[in-house]
């Protein structure tokens, strides 16, 4: 999946003006018409550092929310009903962790190493998109986050994919083909439980409730109080801003549950007809930056079974830096 | 063909997809938390190939010998009905011990289904052609793990050995001999196990000579029997449990 609308920034980062002094002004005018004429940028390219910063949080961010997000989807592996839905969950969670690795190559690309951008991870340092910081509690979950999570994730890295850097572009479109067909699995497995049992859709009916506010938190927080500057979109960082893509997600998704007889915990939700917008009652924002600084329901769970996984790890990492020695042969 | 002989194939097939299903099942679960993030790919592909296998057996057995739905024997069995062997049983362990256990299990599958390229029943033949071309990149990655791990330093190399010593006695467990053996070599199904045993163990032990370890004597060993005659270890019970626990839920809903 995923990389919400929403690049996390560090505390005490630099001003993008301070930044800005240090590059060369006849450099910067190249790069900035190169991207204005829909060109890509390549690593060995020259780029603004702050571009470089920017775009390494956003892959590096990109990237944890893939490897984090096989975590919830993960737990059910081992209780998919049906060999089906078994093979599918297994290959999909698969795929994340496939585009974990595309996207750790591509950041790598802009001079921070995979260890790196995995160390900061684990200590804090660096953030994951919000939605994986809760639980998925029953297996229709398993088909909320399979449909719709993976769906707002299509938003936001379609419109990536045609961004301005070279490497991220390629992993995104391939990404995206994935994510394409998870979409499908998800919405397959959403409507069996939506046209089953009263027990099946009450299930998912219970499980689309409580997801219902982290997706609208998934694109990021309203334009109005949005920090991006408009620098990240000239420069073709940001591609689209969060409202925007709410708004194309809320468009495709909502009528697909409502013609499944589903309900979304909210009244005000409905498609304004004369200007084309969807409008909803605000999420709690409050709650969005409490989660995004560790506060939510699984976030220290999330970084625990990660770090168990790189504990784990360390010693096969070890012995694969180290294939040096070739023993004697034993006798017998 | 007759009943008796009927019987024996399904007791054969049924062995074979438990084994598979359960250690793929197991194997599943180190997707997202694998050593490094390709290992966590590749194994998590073989897990899929096996499950996937299971699921191919289970539907020979529904299609050609009078078996049930595969969701409902899979899912709904109770665990003294499962025939698969200890080793697929186990917990996941460190990797040193996954790794192991997919070492000895592929090179005894290979082994097996090598042997059945030849099998008088047609649609086990057929199948075995299909999984033989999947085996040969599992065991090819077994080897190459092996290897490097064992060659990675004197840490990895003594986890590699305790995983051997701890794994040999189990993975022998996978070829204990039933009474339908003589039947079913008899009406050239398969060799019986006691001729598979002898050709892994003829398979296995160059490589391991090759990567420094040391197999233990297997006459001295004791194989751990019981898995064919639905003796299990607490584990399986477990697993069944978590496998099963949504599928139970409803049992007749489409899922």
């Amino acid at each position: 999946m995923y990389g919400g609308g929403y690049i996390f920034d560090e505390p005490n980062k630099k001003q993008l003006r301070e930044e800005q002094q240090h590059d060369d002004p006849e450099k910067l005018a190249i790069f900035e018409a190169r991207i204005s004429k829909g060109e890509k940028i390549e690593p060995g390219d020259w780029m603004p550092a702050e571009y470089r910063r920017q775009l390494t949080r956003l892959i590096e961010q990109h990237a944890h929310s893939e490897i984090i997000g096989a975590l919830p989807e993960g737990t059910w592996i081992t209780r998919a009903p049906g060999f089906k839905r078994k093979l599918a969950l297994i290959a999909k969670v698969q795929d994340e962790i496939g585009h974990g690795q595309l996207l750790y190559n591509a950041a790598e690309t802009l001079g921070k190493s995979r260890e790196a951008m995995i160390n900061d991870l684990l200590s804090g340092k660096s953030k994951y998109s919000n939605v994986f910081n809760y639980p998925a509690k029953t297996w229709a979950d398993v088909t909320v986050i399979g449909f719709l999570i993976d769906a707002a994730a299509i938003v936001n890295q379609v419109a990536n994919a045609k961004g301005s850097y070279g490497p991220y572009c390629r992993a995104l479109e391939r990404i995206c083909y994935e994510e394409s067909f998870h979409l499908k699995q998800g919405h397959d497995a959403l409507i069996a439980l939506a046209t089953g049992t009263p027990m099946q859709k009450d299930m998912l009916q219970d499980a689309l409730n409580r997801w219902w506010q982290p997706i609208m938190h998934f694109f990021g927080p309203p334009d109005k109080v949005s920090q991006h500057s408009e620098k990240l979109m000239q420069w073709r960082v940001k591609m689209a801003s969060n409202d925007e893509m709410r708004n194309q997600f809320l468009d495709t998704y909502v009528p697909k549950l409502w013609e499944l007889g589903l309900t979304l915990p909210d009244p005000l939700l409905h498609k304004n007809t004369e200007t084309g917008r969807w409008e909803y009652t605000d999420p709690d924002w409050d709650l969005f930056f409490k989660v995004i600084n560790g506060g939510g329901p699984c976030n220290q769970e999330r970084l625990q079974v990660r770090r168990w996984a790189e504990e784990e790890g360390r010693w096969v990492r070890k012995a694969l830096m180290n294939p040096k020695e070739r023993r004697a042969l034993p006798v017998a | 063909m007759n009943a008796a002989l009927q019987k024996a194939i399904t007791t054969l097939i049924t062995s074979m997809a438990d084994d598979a299903l359960i250690l793929g099942h197991r194997n599943s679960e180190w997707t997202g938390l694998g050593p490094i993030m390709e290992e966590d790919i590749a194994f998590s592909s073989m897990a899929q190939d096996k499950i996937g296998h299971a699921w191919a057996l289970y539907r020979i057995l529904q299609e050609h010998l009078g078996g049930e739905d595969p969701d409902q024997f899979a899912f709904m069995r109770a665990a003294k009905d499962f025939t698969c062997c200890h080793l697929a049983e186990l917990p996941i362990g460190g990797y040193d011990f996954s790794l192991m256990r997919h070492f000895l299990f592929d090179h005894a599958e290979a082994v097996r289904y090598e042997s059945l390229q030849q099998c008088s029943f047609e649609p086990l033949q057929q199948l075995s052609k299909k999984v033989k071309g999947e085996l040969k990149y599992h065991t090819l990655h077994a080897d190459a793990w092996l290897l490097q791990l064992c060659r990675g330093g004197e840490e990895s190399r003594q986890r590699m050995q305790a995983a051997l010593d701890r794994c040999f006695p189990l993975a022998a467990g996978i070829f204990e001999p039933g009474p339908q053996d003589a039947l079913l070599a008899d009406a050239g199904i398969y060799p019986g196990e006691q001729a598979l045993y002898d050709k892994w163990l003829n398979t296995i032990y160059p490589l391991l000579v090759n990567a420094s370890l040391n197999l233990p004597d297997p006459a001295e060993v004791a194989p751990q029997y019981g898995g064919r005659y639905g003796n299990h270890t607490p584990h399986l019970q477990a697993l069944l449990q978590e496998m099963g626990e949504v599928f139970r839920l409803d049992p007749t809903a489409g899922w």
